[in-house]
């Protein structure tokens, strides 16, 4: 047995100490990987249409990406991913090709070329204070100038030219008094631009300033006793509307003459019945301005007397459009209704409010839930009559485009904001398939087979060899609904912002199923949001029938006191079971415990604000479990303001305190207080709960023995001083200290510390078995670094006598508490690394024999695949011959960065914000998703698979050869026959 | 003879027609060709005791040879097991196991190797122990090869790697407040 197991161990450090080159070639990709791209949920839309040959919509939404789509597919036709602090503030088109986003609060103006996408000009934009961002792009601008576009950004006025971004002129507003400008307008055919907005909160000024130079024309102000709620609304050219600061008057301002008219309506005058938290729309519809209620959407009329009048009261889930300016003056809007699995579309004229100029229903899928945004866009129909297409924005962040009363495509934009991943099997497949199809199947498996065959002798011709690719990408094999002997089909279950769960199969990343949970819907009086995903019930021995299914924890409410959401999904179907209803209490923290009940069911425990610990599932029998083990389970937070970690354990008995027998009271054991003058805690990271550890034994050279600490009670914590908080360069070398701890998190005790000088954070971390890889900067070398910490358990060091250990007399298999308090060593080791990091992930395999991978996030929104070897502390300048035996690379201070070991290869995971891996039931692979805004998942082998012939490996040459060799033997055998005969008659 | 000598002095020539000679080196004449002697031991018991002794000699002699045949072989071996080296890959793993196998298989056969001299006035103990000896050692040979090549359990790691991890009493988990 253990010489098997040597062997079997020499095999593979023998495969492993071929220096690891992972690429792939050409022709596998999309063999095992699939890349999928997103945008995020749109929150504004232009569209452009005028070449007829290439209709597209420019969009920006909430990921911070631009993005050029294909108006009759939804393709992408290109996108730019900004950075996650530069946020798209406004897009327009200017000249009808250049595409002008503003962003980062206004500070960075850029254009970009709307064919390709190209970049064709940058501005940064300086402003004295911060304010709104606002941009206007005129469209035809009479005068005579460089085509100009404005930006109020930073309390200043700027004139760009659209050329080539070219300061023009720049009007500073701070000067003005503290202006908070909101709209700003051009009128057609004017030369000048108004700035319209509120001073102090209770002065309503507009500003005219000529187009040409930025000069001040006039400035006209009058005062609003009421204050302001919200935005001012322009109406019409010299038209404006505003909420008061109570919320029930409205103020319609009139400027004649260079004076400014007030004019008062009480809402409840307006609208009969209750008006609370009313709102004004954005929408810019011109005489025209909606206000919302708390129960419905009111379309008011100004008119050229100044009166408001009532034109309509539409229900409050009502989504309204901008403008679109048709021919000769006309404008139109839509309005979208929400019905029972169906919307309806309404296209009104502005001028002509009382019928529907256009209205579509269009049938919905539920699970998409409301509609949040609306964008339309009209064409010239053969007859001269227009048509319109709308853009619409869903709850779940899709994005669809209605055209005709139908749904022309769909993107699911709510997958570029994954919040949460965890996988689950499949169903077991059925015993008993149909003879015929197993027929079809042998048919197919044998044609596919020749062809392989006969690419393998290059007989092939060159379609064949396409079709050869097309059969390996697109084998029925990968993406069949059930569970598979390798354990590569699953299910990716994703949490997206939104509140939806998607379930992704891992043989092509198509969408299984899709849930918008009920529980985390966003109400008016609520806005809920996902926080966890854990896995519920895995079904393995007892409860076979069952579904596996996760749980979902949510929060209602923006505080951290606020109620928690609870929902538990059916895996298989997504649906949502009825078994959980919402919690009264708050959830901070979400503890999977490592026991399960009779139905496989996981047991949580859910720690609220006051410290209470609530289990779950509520059933005696988890309580039961739960009290038997309560007295080792233990908690700790991380106070990253305060600088505290705590440690507290549960106590089993119940209180006057709580009320329910589910709910426990959790006490204070030991705090480790950080001093808040010098430290402060920028990265925590603990081992994932169900990383599974092979062996806790590490064989060095000369067959010794060093004995892992692997403990899952263990954290690292990454503190640097305050000054080095901020951004690098933000503070200098002697100034900015990082020191990392490892930290016992049952007992409090600080395992190791030790001190970067003249370091700084970002800190990225992965802690796994016995080893923590982290990632910061060092601001003396000015480069990168990473930095490895192992640590070996000092009190099973003795274990080394054979004989001892032949007959059983040690104590390696003996439980362990942290109260022993076992002495531990460290080794460390830093290493210069070029690239900076977004997230650092470890590989994982189902029994934790394989070597593993560091996976790295790079800036560049890629993953690098670094073996762990790279990164061992007992690397050493000149290793002896033993050391090299072992597989210990000579020591070099920069980590090698090999170009084929980037496990996306050609692709990037544009916004890359996490990497989780899953073991495959194969021992030598491992399942690796990355998500962002865009989604990539691929197999990796860290040791290569030493477990299992290639897929593309060619079962019809092998079955080929034998049958030639089983009748070569039948010739030869019948041929000697023969001779032997004539032999014996001679 | 003394009758012959007698006749030889006297006369000149004589024909004998009995055969007396036994054996043909004792003859001054040699055989006719295509003549060949029937030798008749059978119930001369003296000559067969003589021969039986013979060939118990030459049997005990031939079963010392083929009890240090091994000896050969071990040297050969060594040879191989040099010229090996001592990382592990297919053709140094494949001599340690033939080196292993063959004084195994040779034990497993000490009787049929000594069958063919088996005599009652043979002692076959003292070359079958010799024989069982060198193939002890030339076993030894392997297994110390097998010891370098590192495929022995003979270390503490090789005992230790199979054990699980120990289990842990406590458990904790948690972290920074969810947001």
């Amino acid at each position: 047995m253990a010489m098997a197991i040597k062997l079997s161990l020499l095999l593979l450090f023998f495969l492993a100490s071929i220096l690891p080159t992972f690429s792939i070639f050409q022709d596998q990709v999309g063999f095992m990987d699939w890349h999928q791209r997103y945008i995020g949920k749109v929150k504004d839309a232009v569209f452009h249409t005028q070449k007829a040959g290439r209709k597209r919509v420019v969009v920006s939404t909430e990921e911070n990406v631009i993005a050029s789509l294909d108006l009759r597919r939804g393709e992408i036709f290109w996108r730019h991913v900004l950075g996650a602090n530069d946020v798209v503030d406004k897009i327009d088109i200017a000249l009808g090709k250049y595409v002008i986003t503003l962003s980062s609060e206004g500070s960075i103006l850029r254009a970009w070329n709307l064919p390709d996408g190209q970049m064709v000009w940058e501005s940064f934009l300086s402003g004295s204070k911060s304010s709104k961002a606002l941009l206007v792009v005129p469209a035809n601008l009479k005068v005579d100038l460089d085509s100009p576009v404005f930006v109020y950004s930073g309390a200043s006025l700027h004139a760009i030219s659209n050329i080539d971004g070219e300061y023009l002129w720049k009007k500073d507003f701070a000067t003005e008094g503290s202006i908070d400008v909101h709209q700003l307008i051009l009128p057609g055919g004017n030369d000048v631009v108004h700035a319209v907005g509120v001073t102090g909160s209770s002065q309503f000024d507009t500003y005219e300033i000529d187009v040409k130079n930025g000069g001040l024309l006039k400035h006209t102000s009058a005062s609003l006793p009421g204050g302001v709620y919200g935005e001012i609304l322009p109406i019409s050219g010299d038209r404006f509307v505003a909420l008061d600061a109570s919320r029930s008057v409205l103020v319609l301002l009139t400027i004649q003459n260079g004076q400014v008219h007030l004019e008062q309506t009480h809402v409840s005058d307006l609208i009969h019945g209750s008006s609370v938290n009313t709102v004004i729309l954005p929408s810019k519809l011109s005489g025209i301005f909606s206000l919302r209620t708390d129960d419905c959407i009111v379309f008011i009329k100004v008119t050229n007397e100044g009166k408001l009048n009532v034109m309509e009261k539409v229900d409050k889930m009502v989504v309204v459009s901008d403008a679109l300016s048709l021919s000769e003056g006309e404008q139109a809007f839509a309005l979208v209704q929400h019905g029972d699995s169906k919307i309806e579309l309404s296209v009104r004229l502005v001028h002509d409010m009382s019928s529907n100029h256009l209205k579509e229903t269009v049938k919905m899928d539920h699970e998409r839930g409301f509609v949040h945004k609306i964008f339309i866009n009209n064409y010239v129909r053969t007859d001269r009559s227009h048509g319109f297409r709308a853009l619409i924005v869903m709850e779940d962040h899709s994005l669809l485009l209605l055209q005709q009363g139908e749904i022309v495509w769909t993107r699911d934009d709510g997958l570029a904001s994954v919040i949460d991943v965890t996988t689950s099997e499949l169903p077991v497949e059925k015993i008993g398939v149909s003879v015929a199809k197993v027929e079809h199947n042998l048919f197919e498996w044998l044609k596919g087979h020749m062809l392989k065959l006969k690419g393998t002798l290059m007989l092939a011709t060159l379609d064949e060899i396409e079709a050869i690719q097309k059969i390996r990408l697109q084998s029925s094999e990968k993406s069949k609904m059930t569970r598979d002997h390798n354990g590569f089909r699953r299910l990716l279950i994703l949490l997206t912002r939104a509140g939806k769960l998607y379930a992704l199969h891992t043989g092509d990343g198509r969408i299984v199923w899709s849930t918008l949970l009920q529980s985390l819907r966003t109400t008016s009086q609520q806005q809920c949001s996902g926080l966890k995903l854990h896995q519920w019930q895995v079904p393995h021995h007892h409860a076979l029938d069952n579904n596996p299914s996760v749980l979902v924890v949510g929060r209602c409410g923006l505080s951290l006191t606020s109620p928690t959401a609870l929902s538990i999904v059916d895996a298989y179907t997504g649906k949502e079971l009825p078994t959980m209803g919402p919690a009264q209490h708050s959830t901070v923290q979400v503890i999977p415990l490592p026991f399960r009940d009779s139905t496989e069911q996981q047991l949580h425990l859910l720690i609220d604000a006051d410290k209470h610990a609530h289990l779950y599932p509520r059933t005696p029998e988890a309580a039961r479990i739960f009290q038997r083990e309560a007295e080792n389970v233990y908690w700790y937070s991380v106070e990253s303001e305060a600088g505290i970690l705590r440690g507290y354990g549960v106590k089993s008995t119940h209180s006057s305190n709580v009320p329910d027998e589910y709910d426990f009271e959790t006490r204070n054991l030991w705090s480790v207080v950080f001093p808040s003058e010098s430290e402060k805690i920028i990265a925590t990271v603990t081992r994932k709960p169900n990383e599974v550890v092979h062996t806790q034994a590490k064989v060095i050279a000369d067959e010794d023995v060093m004995y892992k600490y692997i403990s899952k009670n263990m954290v690292f914590v990454a503190t640097v001083s305050p000054k080095a908080s901020g951004p690098i360069g933000s503070a200098t070398p002697d100034e900015s200290v990082l020191v990392v701890y490892l930290v016992d998190t049952v007992t409090g005790r600080i395992l190791h510390r030790m001190t970067h000088l003249g370091s700084q954070g970002p800190v990225h971390a992965v802690l796994s078995e016995n080893w923590v890889v982290y990632h910061y900067f060092n601001l003396r070398a000015h480069r990168y670094e990473i930095s490895v910490i192992e640590i070996y358990d000092q009190s099973r060091a003795e274990n080394k006598d054979v004989f001892k250990l032949i007959v059983g007399k040690h104590n390696l298999t003996t439980p362990v508490s942290s109260y022993s308090r076992p002495e531990v060593t460290t080794k460390s080791q830093s290493y210069f690394f070029t690239h900076s990091v977004k997230v650092i992930s470890v590989s994982s395999t189902a029994k934790g024999i394989t070597s593993k991978h560091l996976l790295i996030g790079t800036i560049g929104d890629q993953v690098l695949a670094l073996d762990k070897r790279f990164v061992d502390p007992r690397r050493s300048l000149n290793p002896t011959q033993a050391e090299k035996e072992e597989g210990l690379l000579p020591l070099t201070d920069t980590l090698p960065i090999i170009p084929q070991s980037y496990v996306t290869h050609a692709f990037k995971v544009e916004g890359l914000r996490g990497i989780e891996t899953v073991p495959a039931k194969l021992e030598s692979t491992s399942l690796v998703f990355a998500y962002g805004v865009d989604l990539f998942y691929t197999r990796i082998a860290p040791s290569r698979t030493y477990d299992s012939l290639t897929e593309d490996f060619n079962y019809a040459l092998l079955l080929l050869t034998i049958v030639a060799l089983v009748v070569a033997i039948f010739v030869t055998w019948v041929l000697s026959e023969r001779k032997d005969l004539q032999e014996k008659w001679r | 003879m003394e009758k012959g000598k007698g006749v030889m002095g006297s006369r000149k020539w004589a024909v004998e027609f009995t055969d007396s000679s036994a054996t043909p080196s004792t003859r001054d004449i040699p055989d006719p060709p295509g003549f060949t002697r029937v030798p008749h031991d059978q119930d001369d018991s003296v000559l067969s005791r003589q021969k039986k002794d013979a060939e118990a000699n030459w049997k005990s002699q031939k079963a010392w040879e083929v009890a240090q045949a091994p000896f050969k072989n071990l040297l050969m071996m060594g040879f191989m097991m040099w010229m090996a080296g001592s990382t592990v890959h297919l053709f140094s793993i494949g001599i340690t196991f033939s080196a292993l196998w063959q004084p195994l298989s040779a034990l497993q056969g000490v009787g049929k190797v000594f069958q063919p001299y088996k005599d009652p006035k043979v002692d076959l103990l003292a070359p079958k122990l010799l024989y069982i000896a060198l193939n002890l050692g030339g076993m030894l040979l392997g297994l110390w090869k097998l010891n370098t090549l590192g495929l022995l359990p003979t270390h503490a790691s090789d005992w230790v790697s199979s054990l699980p991890p120990a289990r842990e009493v406590e458990y904790s988990g948690g972290g920074i407040a969810l947001h």
